[in-house]
């Protein structure tokens, strides 16, 4: 399939002198989501702006729809919503005519049922005359996605969609995200989370220090990736590792000897813990506490920049 | 560039910036009929009863198209700048930049608001006139051609000073710093006719000159330059404002990192 967004080369250095993009390329499938995924300054923002026509390129080409976003600008945007990762909005406006202008600005005449069924669907029609700055921050982030999802657009950027947003609001917006998708609305979304990569996207690209690393399926970036980490809070320190917990997989002595560290990949399932476990009764080793967790997305980076200079 | 491809792009923006107006009614409305009722108290009454007439007309009436002007000019930049700058301020540009709109439609939607709201003062400023003078017009047409033009031109003009600020201050230096000292120069309160020959040919760099005697002149057919003189004069102060703008829109200046 033709991609709907199509990425070569792509490089931005700012004002500053700093470089933000470095030669990225990236083709995104049309009716997928896709999530780029990287730390704090990776040029995760820069990289969708630049898409959006918010900040300008400094090489590279960009097509969207098969349209390049400077030469037939017009026809490129059209099709792009945009929810930036900060929420600006008119605050003495009311819900209804912030997303009213949206859709005007895009060139689209009003049209009431589809606006009535937009709010419904972000739960703010019982806000619709209220001004912007009666709003929670929740509600306000909504009033962004509806103006972006105002004209109807092919393809929906989310900028860190779930930053200070509620296990509520993150529910309904990942539903949302996915009845758009059913509908065939192209997704782009970015995030810090590996979590959240892997609950909601289709592929997912990582970025740092203004390249793209990789991008890959998320079954096999999880498979390749994705380490999970156990962590047991021994009820008696132990000096040194015993015999009897030695084998595949090996945990690790941590914090001078009171827990147990052990590492093993998300797609082995409780096998590898249920083993260590078992190691444990039957050695006789108490234990207090017991917690698991992802690794972290820091881990995964040393473990792709490593992967890169082997 | 092709004007009309998003007419429904300028209708929203021009929507949005009348309603915006609406909101703050009583500051864009009632504060410059007070001021110039101030105004003509204490010029048109107090002192202009001292002052003999001049070139035939009375002092009150000949102060009007000043006032007029000089209510228009302040107001015109403050709106035309305020209205790109407060987006750009709040970070709610995001939405026109990516929005399918070229450079010219939303100049069009900004100046058109910010020239409709200085044209509608101007009138409510003519109206409360007529509560002090008898106020006489020769050429209404000229007169809102010189109240459009001049409307727009310094509309234009904010607009490229809410493109250029980057804080609150850069913001108001140019309204504080160039303009009140410009208008007040400009002939509001006197015609330079009055002036020795030395601050006379001084003021004829003054282009504010150039729109009150032009305006002055579709009321009482005097003026302290020839008309044709002041139409060419807003004219080419609209033309330098476009040509800066497109400058600036084409190399994304102080709108896109
Ligand atoms: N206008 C600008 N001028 C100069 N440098 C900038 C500008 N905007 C961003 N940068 C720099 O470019 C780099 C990438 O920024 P960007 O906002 O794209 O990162 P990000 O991946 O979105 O980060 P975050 O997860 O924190 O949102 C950062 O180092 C940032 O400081
Ligand atoms: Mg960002």
């Amino acid at each position: 399939m033709s991609p709907v967004i199509s990425i070569k080369d792509l490089s931005k250095v700012y004002s500053s002198g700093f470089k933000a993009l470095d030669r990225v390329s990236l083709d995104v499938a049309k009716g997928e989501i896709f999530a780029l995924l990287g730390p704090n300054g990776a040029g995760k923002t820069t990289l969708i702006s630049i898409v959006c026509g918010t900040v300008s390129k400094t090489s590279g080409t960009v097509l969207v729809g098969g349209d390049d976003n400077v030469s037939a600008w017009r026809r490129a945007r059209t099709r792009i919503g945009l929810v930036p990762q900060e929420i600006s909005l008119d605050i003495f406006s009311t819900v209804a005519n912030c997303v009213r202008f949206s859709r005007g600005l895009f060139g689209k005449p009003v049209d009431a049922g589809f606006l009535e069924g937009l709010l419904k669907d972000l739960s703010l029609w019982d806000k619709r005359a209220a001004r912007v700055v009666e709003l929670s921050g929740g509600m306000k982030r909504r009033v962004m996605i509806a103006k972006a999802l105002s004209h109807e657009p092919e393809i929906l950027f989310l900028d860190e969609p779930t930053a200070g947003v509620d296990v509520n609001l993150r529910r309904d917006m990942w539903a949302l995200v996915r009845r758009l998708r059913d509908r065939g609305v192209t997704i782009v979304l970015t995030t810090h989370y590996l979590e959240e990569a892997e609950e909601m996207a289709d592929r997912v690209g990582v970025v740092d220090k203004g390249r793209l690393l990789l991008v890959e399926d998320k079954a096999s970036l999880m498979r390749r990736l994705g380490k999970r980490r156990l962590t047991v809070t021994l009820a008696e320190p132990l000096p040194a590792l015993p015999a009897a917990l030695d084998g595949a997989p090996a945990p690790r002595l941590d914090d001078g000897g009171r827990k147990l560290a052990l590492e093993f990949d998300a797609g082995e399932g409780g096998g590898a813990m249920a083993a260590l476990l078992g190691r444990l009764d039957r050695a006789g080793i108490a234990y207090v506490d017991l917690e698991t967790g992802n690794s972290s997305l820091e881990d995964i980076f040393v473990g792709l920049v490593g992967e890169g200079t082997r | 560039m092709n004007l009309a491809a998003n007419p429904l792009g300028i209708w929203a923006i021009y929507r949005n910036e009348m309603l915006r107006s609406l909101r703050t009614l009583f500051q864009s409305l009632v504060a410059p009929v007070i001021t110039t009722s101030l105004y003509f108290v204490v010029f048109g009454g107090a002192i202009g009863s001292r002052v003999s007439k001049i070139g035939g007309v009375g002092y009150g009436e000949f102060i009007v198209p000043g006032l007029v002007m000089l209510t228009i000019l302040t107001q015109s930049v403050s709106n035309g700048s305020i209205g790109i700058y407060f987006p750009k301020f709040t970070g709610s540009i995001y939405e026109l930049l990516s929005a399918p709109m070229s450079a010219a439609e939303a100049v069009t939607a900004y100046v058109g608001a910010a020239a409709t709201k200085s044209v509608v003062i101007g009138l409510v400023i003519m109206a409360t006139s007529t509560l002090f003078v008898d106020l006489r017009i020769a050429h209404p047409f000229w007169m809102a051609a010189f109240l459009v033009l001049t409307s727009v031109a310094f509309s234009l003009f904010g607009f490229l000073v809410g493109v250029w600020a980057r804080n609150f201050e850069q913001l108001n230096v140019v309204p504080t710093l160039l303009l009140t000292p410009l208008t007040f120069l400009g002939g509001t309160f006197y015609s330079i006719d009055m002036l020795p020959p030395f601050w006379r040919a001084v003021s004829l760099f003054n282009p504010v000159v150039y729109l009150i005697s032009g305006f002055r002149w579709s009321f009482f057919g005097i003026g302290d330059v020839p008309v044709a003189a002041s139409l060419g004069f807003a004219l080419a102060f609209i033309a330098v404002c476009l040509g800066t703008l497109a400058w600036m829109f084409k190399t994304g200046y102080r709108l896109k990192p």
